[in-house]
């Protein structure tokens, strides 16, 4: 257990780049899933098309493959990162994208077909009814998916230590590897460091859908 | 789907959001565009850099990359649904002191990333990387099962339980042969839609040096020389993405068979006896 104690500066130093990782690359995903789901309702048949295809493709594809495409094959073609958090940032952010579109499509198609023909009704544009009218009842509903997606986000950030940032589970690795004889108790403190994020979120999302579900 | 949030749209809507289409396309024909025109720079599709996939060689480590991927996926999904089960009717127990250890076990289980308890059962239990890679799917993918079952049990109406008590059955016979087959099938369409996850997951056996297919393209890039990566890589990419999509499918066709058969059986049935007390 000493060993945990004694590794504590790395830790805390992975444990911080494991949040920065999630949260920069959370709120890249928010921002181009919302538009990602807006684009595959509205009636441009082009943007339906592409958000579409983009949403099945990248659900289906492992998050390995997008990081190894990030990290390995990018560089190849001559896009090259000055830092690997940067590779790890554009891969986590363009698969998250894709299940948060979809959250937030599903929640669009929760919100009653009454809520827009009233809408529509009083004139409003095609614009102002997704993000004066719909787009805020849809998102109340979609918090708690949301948070279990950003939940999946701060357990897929640790695929990045398996390509050069040295977050969580990278540090966890190189220090089984110093400590070939407390193997065990690094990686326990790793795994608890993740729980520290990860349990509180689950709590949260579990709250947050009891209130929504009272609410409706 | 669309109606929800536009009329059918008139002849101006139509030419307005045809015009929009046109540029839509143009935009993102120009992107497509502007990536194979830098790919093309890079020399991507010099014919010989694709020649590579008239060997037999190549194909054969491809195959040899696909078996240890679906090999993987297979048995820990063979091994984890029984164990969810098991997980499951624990979690539910009675008993509180099998249903509170059981539920701390499942939070930490599923609040942990994959690959950190494959690396774990790697390195602590000295083990192949094939069983690392098994045994890291099998208690997430066990313990999520577990969760979703019993999102399923919880989803029936009470009265199932209460008419398995009723006719004698002890709770445990109730869970077992009542309960639990009809949220199995309540929630297959989740079961199957977890099923794509773990294919994907088995991708992360890359980072523990288990032997899947993108291993076998890191391999035969390394052999082949750095110029075969993209080409070999892309092959790789298309053929998980297939596959994924191919269960994906699977997972949607049994949602939409299943909603069928819900609608004309369990789900109308209370309602119907409600508007009839109405009436």
């Amino acid at each position: 257990m000493d060993v945990i104690i004694e590794s504590l500066p790395q830790y805390w130093d992975g444990f911080l780049r494991t949040l920065f990782l999630a949260a920069v690359s959370g709120i890249i995903a928010l921002v181009a899933g919302t538009l990602l789901a807006a684009a595959r309702v509205s009636p441009v048949a082009a943007l339906r098309g592409f958000s579409m295809a983009y949403v099945e493709v990248v659900r289906n594809t492992p998050l390995t493959i997008a990081f190894f495409f990030a990290a390995v094959v990018l560089p190849r073609l001559g896009v090259t990162f000055q830092q690997f958090e940067i590779a790890a940032i554009i891969a986590l952010s363009a698969y998250t994208a894709a299940f948060i579109a979809e959250a937030v499509r599903s929640g669009v198609n929760s919100v009653p077909v009454g809520q827009a023909e009233a809408a529509r009704s009083i004139g409003m544009k095609f614009g102002q009814v997704l993000s004066l009218i719909i787009l805020p009842q849809a998102l109340r509903t979609v918090i708690p998916p949301m948070i279990n997606i950003l939940i999946a986000l701060v357990k897929n950030s640790s695929v990045a230590g398996a390509f050069y940032v040295l977050e969580l589970f990278g540090y966890g690795k190189q220090l089984a590897n110093d400590h070939g004889d407390a193997v065990m108790w690094v990686l326990v403190g790793v795994a608890f460091f993740y729980l520290l994020i990860t349990v509180p979120l689950g709590y949260l999302a579990h709250q947050v859908e009891r209130k929504v579900a009272i609410a409706r | 789907m669309s109606s929800v949030l536009y009329d059918v749209p008139g002849p101006k809507a139509r030419r307005v959001s045809l015009i929009g289409s046109v540029i839509g396309v143009v935009l993102i024909a120009a992107l497509l565009a502007w990536a194979i025109m830098t790919l093309a720079q890079q020399g991507i599709f010099q014919a010989q850099r694709w020649a590579i996939f008239g060997q037999a060689d190549v194909w054969s480590l491809i195959a040899n990359g696909i078996g240890a991927t679906l090999a993987a996926a297979a048995i820990a999904a063979v091994i984890a649904f029984p164990l969810g089960l098991l997980l499951c009717l624990m979690r539910i127990s009675d008993v509180a002191w099998i249903r509170i250890p059981t539920r701390i076990v499942l939070e930490f289980l599923r609040g942990m990333p994959v690959v950190l308890m494959m690396l774990f059962v790697l390195l602590v239990f000295a083990t192949s990387s094939f069983i690392a890679v098994v045994a890291g799917l099998v208690l997430y993918n066990a313990a999520i099962f577990a969760e979703i079952i019993r999102a399923g049990i919880q989803s029936l109406p009470r009265g199932q339980r209460e008419a398995g008590l009723a006719i004698g059955l002890t709770s445990f016979q109730s869970r077992l042969t009542i309960e639990l087959p009809q949220a199995v099938r309540r929630m297959l369409p989740s079961l199957v839609a977890q099923l794509v996850v773990l294919l994907k997951d088995t991708s992360l056996g890359y980072i523990v040096a288990y032997g899947e297919l993108l291993r076998a393209v890191q391999v035969m890039a390394d052999f082949l020389g750095p110029q075969f990566l993209f080409p070999v890589f892309f092959v790789a990419a298309a053929i998980y993405i297939a596959i994924n999509l191919a269960v994906s499918r699977l997972a949607i066709w049994i949602e939409r068979r299943g909603s069928k058969k819900a609608a004309g059986g369990v789900a109308k049935a209370p309602t119907a006896g409600v508007s009839t007390v109405v009436k």
